[in-house]
């Protein structure tokens, strides 16, 4: 009975199909994660800033993206903002916009932690050499930063990898949505359906987020030699 | 009057010795509401090398931390080669270049080699052409012998050599003053001595220093004038010799009284 249910998977563009589910999951991540991370430098820098107003107006943001769940975050910016405004929002483009932002206030808090944690006399004997601030950051605080900052930036990339699921609550047609919609027409006809669809898709995760906590294990060992 | 090379060094060995340097007038430094020095007075000439000594806290780390902008100053004014760097419109980069420091911790930049470490400063900001640069590099490195270890990284090294190297790359940036601040107190005893050298070395060639140490046989050698600080004050401004043969006020006695067993 197992064995007839992984038929599920090849029948008819339903590998195809999931496929295409998958690439939207992944472009939704990987845009997040990229424009996060870039966001989240500048973020992490202003928090290590000496103007305790733009430190609180970034610890503000980065508390609204703890407290407020993610779904939330999705249904406010796709059924609410466009309200307001009166423009259409395409799901896809939500789904950017929030898990960048969400991206970049942790990564900003990742970036804070990495920029404190590193010795003062650093950043003194930067500033002896006459080094002006972006100097000091690009050659000196940033590099050193990224190493320390490294585990919890692939920690929060498969972290917003998973979380991606959540846009099929704003109609996007993600790996998960269209694992849905196999299942539930071959569910009646073929009851392992949902452990295979599902399992399948167990792997596909796995096949996206393992690489990245590797590629997070080869710099460590990499810079600790 | 443009002279160039060996002339160039023997004119300022002859003639500009008593040509000052680095004029502190009135200097006053507060943390919150503690003063940790106060009305502190002092010229360096060019060529001249000025040791600090005082007990732990005294404020003599703070005074050099003045002395290139790492510290903001509450009073009184620092004179640069006739320029004032008080205010808040000084342009530290540019003077930091010229007042080169080493401080007690070992700083290079770990994530760089030797040379890496050294380059910088003279590439990034001076914006000097590399293969002069290059050049200087290995000429100081090869005078601190340390030539064969340009490529090592920082972890590879010990402390003696780190400190050897923090000195080239501080160096490297043609200043006109040095600062040390304890370099040697972090380091095992038999190291101390390689770095001691160098900067013997430095002062037989004519360098302009202020050295906070706690090495009182290496203050006596290098120093042309021990300065004694105690609680923020300048006590005693004397000639080495004089000063630990016969120092003029209670505390300088009681302080030198603890190097003797």
């Amino acid at each position: 009975m197992l064995n007839s249910g992984i038929s599920v998977l090849t029948e008819g563009s339903n590998l195809l199909r999931l496929m295409g589910g998958l690439l939207i999951t992944a472009r939704i991540a990987l845009i997040a994660i990229i424009l996060g991370s870039l966001l989240g430098i500048i973020v992490g820098l202003v928090r290590t800033s000496k103007s305790r107003v733009l430190r609180f107006i970034c610890r503000f943001y980065l508390e609204l993206f703890r407290i407020i769940p993610i779904l939330v975050w999705l249904f406010f910016v796709y059924f609410g903002v466009p309200g307001i405004f009166d423009i259409h929002l395409e799901g896809e483009l939500v789904a950017v916009i929030v898990f960048s932002l969400w991206g970049a206030a942790e990564m900003g808090d990742i970036v804070r932690g990495a920029l404190e944690s590193l010795p003062k006399h650093q950043i003194e004997s930067g500033k002896a050499l006459g080094l002006n601030f972006w100097q000091l950051y690009r050659f000196v605080l940033l590099p050193q930063a990224t190493r320390r900052m490294l585990p919890g930036a692939i920690n929060l990339s498969t972290r917003m990898v998973k979380t991606t699921s959540l846009v099929v609550m704003i109609g996007v047609i993600d790996v998960v949505k269209v694992g849905q919609q196999i299942i539930e027409r071959s569910i009646l006809k073929e009851p392992t359906s949902s452990f295979w669809i599902y399992g399948f898709i167990f792997i596909l995760y796995f096949i996206i987020c393992y690489p990245l906590s590797k590629l997070s294990k080869k710099l460590e060992a990499k810079w600790e030699s | 009057m443009k002279l160039n090379g060996r002339a160039k060094e023997a004119f300022i060995i002859s003639t500009t010795k008593d040509q000052v340097l680095l004029e502190i007038q009135g200097l006053r430094k507060d943390y919150g509401t503690t003063t940790v020095l106060n009305d502190i007075n002092l010229t360096i000439h060019k060529g001249e090398v000025v040791v600090i000594l005082g007990p732990s806290g005294c404020g003599k780390s703070t005074l050099l931390r003045c002395l290139n902008g790492l510290e903001a100053i509450q009073g009184g004014e620092i004179r640069f080669a006739g320029k004032n760097l008080t205010g808040k419109n000084v342009h530290w980069q540019e003077y930091r270049q010229k007042i080169g420091m080493v401080f007690q911790n070992y700083d290079l930049f770990p994530h760089m080699s030797v040379i890496e470490n050294i380059l910088l400063g003279p590439l990034q900001v001076q914006k000097r052409p590399k293969k002069e640069v290059l050049e200087q590099a290995q000429q100081l490195l090869e005078r601190v012998g340390l030539l064969n270890r340009k490529d090592a990284y920082p972890r590879e090294l010990s402390g003696g050599q780190k400190q050897r190297i923090a000195i080239v790359r501080a160096l490297c940036m043609n200043p006109e003053i040095m600062l040390f601040d304890e370099v040697t107190a972090a380091l095992d005893p038999e190291m101390v001595r390689e770095v001691l050298d160098v900067i013997l070395g430095l002062a037989k060639q004519g360098m302009t220093m202020v050295i906070v140490t706690h090495e009182m046989g290496f203050a006596q050698a290098v120093a042309d004038r021990i300065v004694f600080i105690d609680a923020g004050n300048i006590c005693e401004i004397a000639k080495p010799a004089e000063f630990f043969a016969n120092p003029q006020t209670e505390r300088a006695q009681q302080f030198l009284n603890i190097f003797q067993f």
